[in-house]
């Protein structure tokens, strides 16, 4: 189908941006990449009276990386995170899942603050942000905050981002020298949501976890920072602890069930991830079945 | 609203809708109707155009987003001969039969050569991986573009 006739504002700076956002709240809808919002306009999901277009706004797009901070404007593409040097040595997380986001001709439109903005539970980025413990930066006219990644997702399609608000860019600590990260997800094809993800960071020391950050994706209504992830932490790991830990994440998660797969499906491939993750990180390949799933 | 912009080498100068996206304005305006409409959502790929040199969905662009944008389609890549190994090789191996998601399996298929001289099957897949094909299975399409790979490899000195 066509989209709905609407009206459309090429905004020229943010000020100008939240200027048009303030005034037609939400009856305006933000246009970034498009990858999401086209498809939800053209199928007649949303119909907004007025396009506000940020695509324009160059201070927005960009990665820069000072002290241990590493800053990504929400206008830069999916393309460019998967290209950008910088992303490769300071959050090599994000440069494996990007690969995963869609396909080519998309991720050459895409945005990263489209996508955490859209917030779809099924979506590779949110997920990393949540792992990575980045902070989203959201600009109003009455100023500026900025939320931890975690509580950014409130739901689907939900985030604590008001219709006068922008997400500006993201926040990442740059990953530590001991820092280890693993992605993987299921999906019927390359590029498809997945059917379950799990996006996870941790610094291991001496072959143990120190810290651990597991963000699993496609199994809630936002990315779920599994609390099991703390039974993991500061111990020689084993197959017996993996697979309480195995069991604990299965009653912590709470899935959905859709066309693609059951909430039981979902629940067994998250402690396959679980299983096959702890295995990765920590270089023990006896652990990769150890969740006794 | 005004527009202007470059299409296939051309300057463009049109007033359109802020609704029109980029594939009904380049085939309904411009009546370029080698970009195909398919699923007017982004997933099957058959809309495929390369805008500032990088493949987009044009079903997923506004028209006014393209303003001062160079825009190239299947009409401008085959009149170059840019593509011509490539059709070649499509049409000796059988990779299209009804022909409707060839445009963007082309545009795709040359956008990968670009960035990669000769990708494995594997590669290849990956980033054909958001264009469908209802007809050939894949399997013939995959072949052309490697055996086109492989022809441009040689002919280089």
């Amino acid at each position: 189908m066509k989209a709905s006739a609407f009206a459309y504002a090429r905004a020229t700076s943010v000020v100008n941006a939240l200027e048009l956002l303030e005034a037609h709240g939400d009856r305006a809808k933000v246009l970034s990449g498009g990858q999401s919002l086209m498809p939800a306009m053209n199928l007649r999901l949303i119909s907004p009276e007025l396009i506000v277009d940020i695509g324009e706004i160059a201070e927005l797009r960009g990665i820069s990386v000072s002290r241990d901070v590493l800053a990504i404007g929400a206008l830069t593409r999916h393309a460019d995170l998967l290209k950008s040097p910088e992303i490769a040595a300071h959050a090599p997380l994000l440069t494996e899942a990007i690969a995963h986001v869609a396909h080519p001709a998309i991720r050459n439109r895409g945005t990263i603050g489209g996508s955490l903005a859209h917030a779809d539970p099924a979506s590779e980025l949110p997920a990393c942000m949540v792992a990575l413990n980045a902070t989203v930066v959201i600009r109003g006219q009455r100023g500026e905050r900025r939320i931890a990644a975690e509580a950014f997702f409130t739901g689907i399609y939900e985030t604590v981002l008001s219709a006068r608000e922008l997400v500006v860019g993201v926040e990442l600590p740059v990953a530590r020298k001991s820092a280890a990260h693993f992605f993987h997800e299921f999906c019927r094809r390359h590029g498809d949501y997945a059917i379950t993800g799990l996006a996870a960071q941790a610094i291991v020391e001496s072959g143990v976890f120190m810290d651990l950050r597991m963000a699993f994706f496609a199994v809630g209504d936002r990315p779920v920072l599994a609390k099991v992830a703390a039974r993991l932490l500061n111990l020689p790991m084993t197959p017996a602890i993996l697979a309480d830990a195995s069991a604990a994440l299965a009653d912590e998660l709470n899935p959905y069930e859709d066309q693609q797969a059951s909430a039981a499906m979902r629940r067994h491939l998250a402690k396959v991830l679980l299983a096959r993750s702890t295995s990765a990180l920590l270089g023990r390949p006896d652990l990769g079945n150890g969740g006794s799933v | 609203m005004p527009i202007s912009l470059h299409v296939n080498g051309e300057r463009v100068d049109a007033n359109v809708l802020p609704r029109l996206n980029l594939a009904d304005f380049l085939r309904e305006h411009l009546q370029l109707t080698g970009t195909h409409i398919g699923c007017e959502h982004g997933v099957c790929g058959a809309c495929t155009v390369r805008v500032d040199g990088e493949i987009v969905r044009s079903c997923l662009m506004l028209a006014v987003q393209t303003d001062g944008a160079s825009v190239q389609t299947i009409e401008g890549l085959s009149d170059s001969g840019e593509v011509a190994d490539l059709q070649a090789a499509f049409r000796d191996r059988n990779a299209l039969q009804c022909g409707f998601c060839t445009p963007g399996m082309l545009m795709a298929a040359h956008d990968l050569l670009t960035q990669q001289a000769e990708p494995d099957r594997e590669r290849i897949r990956e980033h054909l991986s958001g264009n469908y094909c209802r007809c050939t299975g894949y399997q013939a399409i995959v072949d052309a573009i490697e055996t086109t790979a492989r022809g441009r490899t040689r002919s280089r000195p």
